[in-house]
């Protein structure tokens, strides 16, 4: 039913004889194919890190432009296609019917197929530069600064105006223009996070540019789309948008962790840090044991050569870990960030992650376990 | 006139057919090294394809297990660059090659024993660079090379020193075929055969080998600067030393756009050659299709940096590369409309040609649309390096490219061979191509808007991406298998097919004029042409079809003799990239054996006697 209404709208002809029928189906089959097409799969909510799923001002404004080229490009597929459809359909003939009339071209039909796609694509051209010039621009004021670094294979988070350093997940106050500065530290990466901010790659003398402004909570998923060597796949990241008192909370937790901060100050201090864990003085009692154990450990294994526990130096060869402990995913934004898999990477980031730089320290499984429990304290 | 033809009554040898193993290895007719630049990118193909399902077969699920991530990114790499070095572009030598100088009317290239040295560098290329699998060090940094991970400090392993050298020697090939089809194309035209006479695809091969001329120098370049970089410590591309990394994207795309034409031009011509016959009109607007493909090339050169918008060239080099690219559609359009406006109103003739050359037409249009869609950098910015882009291109190139490559070979099948291959099996394949291609790589549309990357040798589950990459997975083995089709038709054809006239399909272009398969002179006589369809008017004029042509002993007729001396040579150029790859193995005593090779074969080459 569909395919012959399909089929009437495309070819305008709706022929009834047998001999067409074969050629309907044909045309159902395509026909079906646009519909497809038009129909795309599922509202963009589906997909986690959707391009059509916008949450900013930066990615509407792109996917504005989207629009317009998509229902352009569909218009224009449906008009040439079913011009396709139509001479397929219309002038099949046989090898014994006359010879057709010679033609050799029409001068005025040409004119006019070159003027109307160059109108079209002038109707895209105006749109398309003004949202140039958009992207380019630098905010102003208050915007948070935001230094991004691409390591192979994680990505470093600099707040030049708190003083902190973060890795692999990214909190952001709703409401309030981010500006993001880009670099790498090795080869060439590209900072990709469709719901915020689109897309930039990063090289190491020069500094790329993007900003956005988000209106709704949330975490956001990005990833790497430079190819970037061997676990090119696993270098994705995070961005969590909170309200301007959550982030205030993280800005202060981030902060305490700090050494010159007492411990116990320092637990208080980080209320979003430590949330879940138990406040009772056994409880207590039992995390600082281990804490004692893990801060050996992430001494003598050497953990310390690379990682900092402390968001206020921002130096060391892999990811700062101020806050690990509540990041929702780790191994570079995207194992999910529970106690068994913790431990798991501590013990064997080969098996998890072939490649990186962090060794296998052949650690036991209880000192993987102490190491895990004590991280997940920062 | 070349059906009725005398037989001359000379004391010269009588042309027979040479056999034998040692009369491929020594060829210079054009029309064996046709077959052979076929044979092996067929070859290439296949591999190229295994290289493909092995990939499709790892995304099939979410963190996928069933390839290591180093061998993925060897797999990506390599079905890159093998797709499109060793088998689209010599897929298009072969009918360069077969069908340039039967088009012109001409007895041979200009430069017979310069073709089979192109033939056996791109071989020897070819296998070089596959030979990588073989020591577990196939090229692993996309077939691109991105500067600064292809540098050794981020690439220690011989893989990039592959991938750098076998496209090196990959270049001779096509630069020396380059200036061969030039040259023929200029000079040894028939009699009467104007430049605006010549069929479309001698047109779009003539401005295919422009851009090879104009292009392939650039990579060339760039290669050697990343050969310096990796083998003997220069810093082209090395920040530390004062390189640029981005200066290696620039170089690569000013190569890289027109190498898309390169791809595709070819393509246009072939279709171009199939619309008319099947359509039993003359092609439309013969003369906005040249200027069509013309324009299409001059452009090709100024939009490279539409590649690189993701880069951050600022406002306004973004704004003028967009515009460009923009521009680009219009000539592409204007094909596309002529390819319909040659069906309209004409005898459409459903053959398995035919069938390929529309499913091209339909399956172009889609990868257009989604081209002018990333020519607005800021859309771009979501879809580059998405499988979006992966979807665009492989419409255009596989949609594009390869379907007009299997028309061509459908239609010009019974001229090379001597055989018709099967109308039922070619059918067949066209719609289990049709169907595993469009299954294939419409979804990728899909999840590249939807977030996913490419290169990326697993994604993790909860994103949304399996269920479209399974049914991706599923097409491609629906893809896969059209193939296993045209072998078994191949094969087929081969046993038992039927014996093929001179002209099956009421062919408008001479080589349609000859036996099929052509005898090696082509022509007994020179034919004087008047017009652009010069066989539908020999046809017109004797009042139907002409009486099949005769096999004539060609007695009298000089041809150049074979050589093996351009495999020689050949083999002298791989020596050569080899010692330096082995420098510091070898030292300069390689480098010596090697060149001695070279300029040893150049020599016996240049005073070998040619009567």
């Amino acid at each position: 039913m569909l395919e012959s209404t399909v089929y009437q709208l495309l070819t305008g002809c709706p022929r009834m004889d047998q001999r067409n029928a074969r050629r309907r189906s044909l045309a159902g089959a395509l026909a079906t194919f646009a519909v497809a097409l038009l129909a795309g799969c599922g509202p963009a909510s589906n997909y986690k890190q959707s391009s059509l799923d916008p949450k900013s001002d930066f990615t509407s404004m792109i996917h504005s432009l989207f629009q317009v080229e998509y229902y352009l490009a569909l218009a224009v597929f449906v008009l040439v296609e079913g011009a396709l459809l139509y001479v397929i359909l219309r002038f099949r003939g046989k090898a014994e019917d006359p010879e057709p009339e010679q033609v050799h071209g029409n001068t005025l039909v040409e004119v006019i197929w070159t003027a109307i796609p160059a109108l079209i694509l002038a109707a895209l051209a105006v749109p398309t530069v003004k949202t140039i010039f958009r992207t380019y621009e630098v905010p102003k004021g208050d915007a948070l600064q935001v230094e991004v670094i691409g390591h192979q294979w994680w990505w470093e988070f600099r707040y030049p105006q708190y003083g902190l350093v973060t890795a692999n997940e990214l909190h952001v106050p709703t409401g309030r223009t981010v500006s993001l500065r880009m670099i790498t530290q090795d080869v060439l990466h590209s900072f990709w996070l469709p719901q915020l901010a689109a897309k930039r790659d990063v090289f190491q003398q020069r500094t790329s540019t993007l900003w956005f402004r988000t209106e709704k909570e949330g975490l956001y998923p990005g990833q790497c789309t430079e190819f970037c060597g061997l676990q090119h796949g696993r270098m994705a990241f995070q961005v969590m948008a909170q309200s301007p008192a959550g982030f205030e909370q993280y800005i202060a937790a981030m902060k305490a962790s700090a050494p010159p901060a007492a411990p116990a100050a320092s637990d208080s201090a980080k209320p979003t840090a430590m949330a879940g864990t138990t406040t009772t003085t056994l409880g207590a009692t039992t995390i600082v044991a281990d804490t004692t154990q893990g801060a050996q450990l992430f001494m003598m294994k050497g953990c310390i050569g690379c990682h900092s526990l402390n968001a206020t130096k921002p130096m060391g060869v892999g990811p700062n870990l101020a806050g690990i402990g509540t990041r929702k995913y780790i191994a570079a934004g995207w194992l999910e960030n529970t106690d068994q898999n913790l431990a798991r990477w501590i013990q064997h980031p080969q098996d998890v992650k072939h490649g990186v730089i962090m060794p296998n320290l052949g650690l036991t499984d209880a000192e993987a376990q102490t190491l895990a429990a004590y991280l997940r304290q920062h | 006139m070349a059906t009725s033809v005398l037989d001359h009554a000379g004391t010269a040898a009588i042309h027979q057919e040479k056999t034998g193993l040692w009369s491929w290895i020594t060829t210079v007719d054009h029309k064996r090294i046709g077959v052979l630049y076929g044979a092996s990118a067929f070859f290439f193909f296949l591999l190229g394809g295994l290289e493909a399902l092995l990939i499709r077969v790892q995304l099939s699920r979410p963190d996928n297990t069933f390839v290591t991530p180093e061998f993925y990114n060897q797999l990506f790499t390599m079905h890159g660059t093998t797709m499109i070095f060793l088998a689209v572009m010599p897929f298009s030598a072969m009918f360069f090659n077969f069908f340039i100088p039967l088009h012109l009317g001409a007895r041979d290239v200009a430069f017979p024993r310069l073709n089979a040295f192109s033939y056996w560098v791109f071989l020897l290329g070819g296998l070089f660079l596959n030979a990588s699998f073989l020591f577990g060090a196939a090229p692993n940094g996309g077939w691109f090379g991105y500067a600064n991970l292809s540098s050794r400090q981020f690439s220690p392993g011989p893989n990039m020193d592959f991938w750098a050298i076998g496209l090196q020697i990959l270049g001779i090939a096509s630069l020396a075929a380059g200036v061969n089809f030039f040259v023929t194309i200029l000079n040894m035209r028939t009699p009467g055969m104007k430049l605006m006479r010549m069929p479309m695809f001698v047109w779009a091969s003539f401005i295919t080998q422009l851009l090879v001329l104009l292009s392939f120098p650039v990579i060339t370049v760039a290669l050697i600067m990343l050969m310096f970089d990796r083998l003997f410590g220069t810093h082209f591309f090395v920040p530390q030393g004062g390189g640029d990394p981005l200066l290696w994207q620039h170089l690569f795309w000013v190569f890289g756009h027109p190498e898309v034409y390169i791809l595709i031009l070819p393509s246009f011509g072939i279709v171009s050659e199939v619309m008319p016959v099947f359509s039993r009109k003359p092609l439309f607007g013969y003369a906005a299709m040249v200027f069509a493909m013309v324009f299409i090339a001059v452009l090709g050169f100024g939009v490279w940096s539409h590649h690189m918008f993701a880069t951050g060239m600022g406002p306004i080099a973004d704004t003028v590369f967009s515009l460009a690219t923009m521009l680009i559609a219009i000539p592409t359009g204007v094909k596309i409309f002529n390819w319909l406006g040659t069906a309209w109103g004409g005898s459409l003739q459903m053959k398995t040609p035919m069938y390929f050359a529309l499913g091209f037409i339909a399956m172009f249009i889609i990868g257009g649309l989604s081209g002018v869609m990333h020519s607005a950098p800021p859309a771009d910015l979501q879809q580059t390096d998405t499988y979006f882009v992966v979807a665009h291109f492989h419409y255009v190139l596989f949609g594009g490219s390869i379907f007009a490559l299997t028309s061509g070979a459908y239609y010009w099948w019974p001229k090379m061979f001597g055989r018709l291959l099967d109308e039922g099996l070619g059918k067949l394949h066209f719609w289990l191509m049709l169907i595993g291609f469009n299954l294939t790589f419409f979804p990728m549309h899909i999840v590249g808007l939807h977030g996913m990357p490419r290169r990326v040798y697993t994604y993790s589950a909860g994103f949304g991406f399996e269920t479209l990459n399974l049914l991706e997975t599923v097409g491609a083995f629906i893809l896969a298998t059209s193939f296993v089709v045209f072998i078994f038709n191949v094969v087929k054809s081969w046993r038992s097919g039927l014996q093929a006239p001179a002209d099956p399909w009421n062919g408008a272009t001479l080589e349609w004029a000859i036996p099929s398969p052509p005898q090696e002179f082509n022509f007994p006589e020179e034919i004087t042409v008047h017009s652009r369809d010069p066989l539908w008017e020999m046809k017109r004029s004797a009042g139907g079809r002409l009486p099949e042509p005769v096999r004539t002993s060609g007695a009298g007729i000089h041809l150049p003799p074979p050589s093996i001396w351009p495999l020689m040579a050949a083999v002298g150029v791989m020596l050569v990239f080899l010692s330096l790859m082995l420098h510091e193995k070898t030292g300069p005593v390689g480098i010596f054996i090697a060149m001695s090779v070279l300029f040893l074969s150049i020599y016996k080459w240049a005073f070998e006697p040619v009567h």
